[in-house]
């Protein structure tokens, strides 16, 4: 197939990389260019031997110098390409993991570096990977991580994080020392120590691939949170055990106080990891208040001080992982109030990309290397070490969830449990740490091996059949698909009676501390913080994104039918009018991240667009078809033309307060301003229009679809259509239309008791109905 | 003694009707005291009093839900205006988490008792329906504190959400239809994937944390 023609293509030039012989002149010793001075040759003797008379050379090739860059890139696009191959087939990664197909890649490759006795790049050594390949990928799981799930089960998360792997890291320990004195597997000169050590490295979970099935089954979202946060937590456990059992590996004698030290020593590194990140948070959020006129290395700032809080924290050998996902949670949420949307979506996109490269050439050279160490096989060893890690874990979850289930409200059944038992798998973390296992342990390739091979195993046995049983079993699921004002405006509701209520009986619960901590926030974090620090409601803001959100996809419906030699044609003060009224009254509108985001995909908006595209194809059906001078195309031309622009502006981001542009009759001035943006033959008729609307306003308050729509749609209204037929009002009103709020909005006026009880007077009207429109065709 | 008997029986029968266990109706009969004054009733101003509850936003209808005899499984209508410990407790009942031996029927029920709960809220001239204008008003209170977003704004937010129910629940509107307003159905039917019955709880302790400055629960 197509898709497979540049891997193989690569992979060939990958190989004669590293051996240029053959093929290409010994590059090393040739300079770019090789002047030599001509050399007079003498009768007698010579000091010298002559020179070689050389030319100019025209061609010459540096190989070394780019080497290390090359590779780098070469290898990152291989494992790219084979990403992209994954998905020529998408049945395949329903049923196989990412995860697993990426690890087979890597063995086919290892495959072939090993046959032509070629060594894989250094990819594992300790530094390149916790200093560069593991940092993207935690940013990228703390940056999208799930905020309100998180904190209502972040009990859970810790509980399961911290002593979850302590118990596992000891029981398997103790398992596998006892194995080790029995004699037949011939592992007798491995000690308590160092047994201990190894289980430290393999108890640490990363169940990348998991996760991926769980979003798309759509576990319920306690269980996905709780996966989710384990797998980050848990890396202050294993860091602290890691170091300590190192450490203890080299002395003969363990003493009561090293047990007490190894304690002390964990709160220092899980507080001071959470410390780093809290503090480089609030930084770059303070720092990006600042940012307004350098747009452009706005996501610079937050890459940059995620990286400082990793770096910081490996200095002083605390949780970096804590740290950078401590600090993407806290300065996330202001940090995206404070730069521009494109710098948002930089950020967000940038972020994605880094952790989907990071993980994609981890699990790659996971294969790879896997060939090409050289392994020392135990086959006790090594199945009672799979045996005992799951064992462990079950067990550990079981006896954990019956600890704390009384503390929770929605308590995990034993399906839940069974998920997040199951859900265990091993991935690059331990792989990385069983590579920097200090040379002097005796048995190190043995280790490597146990923890390939575990690695292996449950990823690929896992990791395959975790979907099926998950499918099977009918794990209790979460419906995500909420993204509607209504669930937005009872879900505050509901938080404000709970809230209420504690209040009343005096009894608190998270509520109460999330409230106080709104309100601290409020009060004093976001004037720090933020720029324009005036406290949005949720749900003006998802409001705000589900109307730009409309635009764009009403935008995206006929742009097709732009003709872009139209607008030529506008005269070029409306054309700065246009702008400036537009420009004026852009929003800033905050995409909120959605709940859940897919693992491997960008946050994905479909949700809400189905709303929106429902609200719009029952208002499409209720325009009348006869109304329109194109019965073809499903909006009218002159939409057209008016959205083109509306594409344009919206695509800059322009912050306008709402409160500002309200105003007493905003509709008045937006007639005014829509005025150019109506169809070329009816411009002349703009004047008429103007004279009856406005009275010489200045204040360019377009109202917005959340500013004051009843006034606008009263008084306008009175006088401008007050003679007018409702029907041809409407049909011409729709014309008309081009304020891409508005568009929303769209329904003939005879619809207007939609709902509406009261009366026709102007003042109660239904806002979202037809905005009043002068009527260019009634003079 | 037998004044513990009969508060036993009470409680008994308290329980049975609310399902609290009787350290949780004991905790909330001592808050019931407190609020009260020591008094039998509870009228809206002692309500009004708590110091904590005027930052929310809708105290307002908090408070008339107490004394809204909707909430009190009786069937009846209208309001109260004073309550005792029993309407107290029912209103309270509202609240409960479901437990690991909850079935899904009992389940069910908790998330209709309690989106019921909210529907009167909204619904203050208990006509069965929510209006546009009970919406707004409810969308209103709720954004007061925002501050900057004022009447217009909450005026479209409620227009949007009801134009979302009526597009959602009556898909095949004609333009001349009317849509009365939001009925119970329809109000579950756009709340269907909250999970309602989990989400919607307050944990009642059985310790006393009315005098406890640090008690609190987390999940």
């Amino acid at each position: 197939t197509d898709a497979s023609c540049p891997p193989l293509l690569l992979l060939l030039l990958l190989l004669l990389c590293h051996r240029p012989f053959p093929f290409f002149p010994p590059a090393s010793s040739l300079p770019l260019v090789t002047i030599v001075p001509p050399i007079k040759p003498d009768n007698g003797p010579q000091a010298y031997p002559e020179a070689e008379k050389a030319n100019l050379p025209v061609f010459t090739m540096n190989y070394p110098r780019i080497q290390i860059p090359f590779e780098i890139t070469l290898w990152m696009l291989l494992a790219s390409f084979a990403k992209i191959g994954f998905h020529v087939y998408h049945k395949i990664t329903i049923w196989v993991p990412e995860s697993c197909l990426l690890i087979s890649i890597g063995l086919i490759v290892g495959a072939i570096m090993h046959s032509v006795h070629e060594e894989p790049p250094a990819v594992l050594t300790s530094n390149v990977f916790f200093l560069y390949m593991l940092p993207p990928i935690v940013l990228d799981s703390g940056y999208f991580m799930p905020t309100r799930p998180f904190f209502e089960n972040i009990g859970t998360v810790l509980w399961f994080a911290v002593v979850g792997t302590l118990w596992n890291s000891v029981g398997i320990g103790m398992s596998l020392f006892a194995i080790c004195q029995i004699e037949a597997f011939g592992v007798q000169d491995i000690n308590l120590q160092e047994n201990l050590l190894f289980a430290s490295i393999i108890s640490a979970v990363d169940p990348v691939a998991v996760l991926n099935v769980f979003e798309d089954v759509n576990v319920n979202e306690q269980l996905y949170i709780v996966v989710f946060g384990e797998c980050l937590f848990n890396d202050a456990v294993t860091v602290v055990l890691y170091n300590m059992f190192s450490f203890v590996a080299e002395m003969p004698v363990v003493e009561p106080v090293d047990v007490f030290l190894g304690v002390a020593r964990f709160f220092v590194v899980g507080l001071g990891g959470m410390g780093f990140g809290i503090l480089f948070g609030f930084v770059a959020a303070f720092t990006t208040r600042f940012t307004s006129k350098v747009r452009e290395i706005e996501p610079l700032f937050i890459f940059m001080y995620s990286y400082l809080a990793y770096l910081v924290a490996e200095l002083f050998s605390i949780s970096s992982i804590m740290a950078i996902v401590t600090c993407a949670l806290t300065m996330k949420y202001y940090v995206e109030e404070n730069v521009s949307q494109r710098s948002c979506t930089t950020i967000r996109h940038v972020v994605k990309m880094l952790g989907a490269i990071s993980e994609t050439l981890i699990f790659f050279f996971l294969g790879v290397v896997t060939i090409t160490t050289e392994h020392e096989w135990n086959w006790g060893y090594i199945l009672f070490t799979l045996l005992f890690a799951f064992v462990w874990r079950g067990l550990g979850v079981l006896v954990l969830t019956q600890i704390i289930n009384p503390f929770r409200t929605i308590p995990f059944n034993l399906k839940d449990q069974f998920g997040l038992a199951y859900g265990g798998l091993r991935g690059a973390i331990s792989f990385a740490l069983a590579f920097t296992l200090p040379d002097n342990i005796g048995r190190k390739q043995l280790f490597v091996t146990a923890t390939i091979a575990i690695i292996l195993f449950t990823v690929f046995l896992q990791g395959i059949s975790i979907r099926p049983l998950i499918e099977f079993i009918n794990v209790r699921r979460t419906n995500r698909n909420l993204g509607t004002i209504n669930v937005e405006i009872h879900c505050r509701l509901m938080e404000h009676t709970i809230a209420g209520i504690e209040d009343l009986c005096g009894q608190w619960s998270h509520f109460y501390w999330k409230d106080k901590f709104m309100k601290f926030n409020n009060r004093i974090l976001r004037r720090i913080l933020i720029r324009d620090s005036r406290a949005e409601s949720s749900i003006v803001a998802l409001y705000k994104k589900l109307e730009l959100q409309n635009a764009m996809e009403i935008l995206d419906t006929v742009s097709g039918d732009i003709k872009t030699n139209t607008f030529k044609k506008f005269l070029a003060a409306d054309l700065r009018n246009m702008h400036d009224i537009l420009s004026k009254n852009m929003y800033k509108i905050r995409q909120r991240t959605v709940a859940y985001t897919n693992k491997h995909a960008l946050p994905n908006d479909s949700q809400t667009k189905e709303i929106l595209i429902r609200r719009h194809a029952s208002i499409r059906r209720s325009l009348r078809p006869g109304s329109f001078q194109s019965t073809v195309s499903r909006k009218t031309p002159p939409k057209a033309h008016s959205v083109w622009f509306l594409h344009e502006s919206l695509l800059e981001e322009v912050a306008y307060p709402t409160r500002r542009s309200r105003s007493s009759r905003p509709a008045r001035s937006s007639s005014r301003a829509m005025m150019p943006l109506r169809r070329l033959d009816t411009l002349t008729e703009a004047p008429s229009v103007d004279a009856v609307g406005d009275g010489g306003r200045t204040d360019h308050g377009v109202s917005r679809t959340d500013s004051s729509y009843s006034d606008s749609h009263a008084a306008p209204r009175r006088h401008i259509n007050s003679s007018d037929d409702q029907d041809s009002g409407s049909v011409d009103n729709l014309r008309n239309n081009h304020h891409e709020a508005q568009e929303e909005e769209e329904q003939p006026s005879s619809s207007s008791p939609v709902w509406a009880a009261e009366p026709r007077d102007g003042t109660t009207r239904n806002p979202l109905l037809r905005r009043p429109q002068w009527n260019p065709k009634k003079k | 003694m037998g004044a513990k008997q009969t508060r036993a029986e009470k409680y008994q029968d308290l329980m049975d009707k609310t399902g609290f266990s009787p350290e949780q109706i004991k905790n909330l009969h001592t808050r019931f005291q407190q609020l009260s004054d020591n008094e039998e009733t509870i009228s809206r101003e002692d309500l009004e009093k708590i110091p904590a509850l005027a930052n929310n936003p809708i105290r307002k209808q908090i408070i008339e839900a107490f004394f809204d005899k909707r909430n009190q499984h009786q069937n009846e209508v209208g309001a109260f205006q004073e309550i005792g410990f029993e309407q107290f407790l029912m209103v309270m009942s509202h609240f409960r988490p479901p437990t690991l031996k909850t079935t899904e029927e009992e389940k069910e029920a908790m998330r209709k008792e309690k989106l019921r709960f909210l529907f009167n809220m909204h619904d203050t001239d208990n006509d069965g329906t929510i209006t546009l204008e009970e919406y707004r008003k409810v969308v209103e209170e709720l954004l007061k504190k925002s501050g900057a977003i004022g009447l217009e704004a909450a005026k479209a937010i409620a227009d949007a959400a009801m134009l979302e129910v009526a597009s959602t629940n009556v898909p095949h509107m004609a333009p001349e239809d009317f849509y009365e307003g939001i009925t119970f159905e329809h109000f579950e039917q756009i709340l269907k994937g909250l999970e309602m019955e989990s989400r919607m709880h307050i944990r009642f302790l059985d310790v006393d944390t009315t005098t406890m400055r640090c008690g609190k629960s987390k999940s």
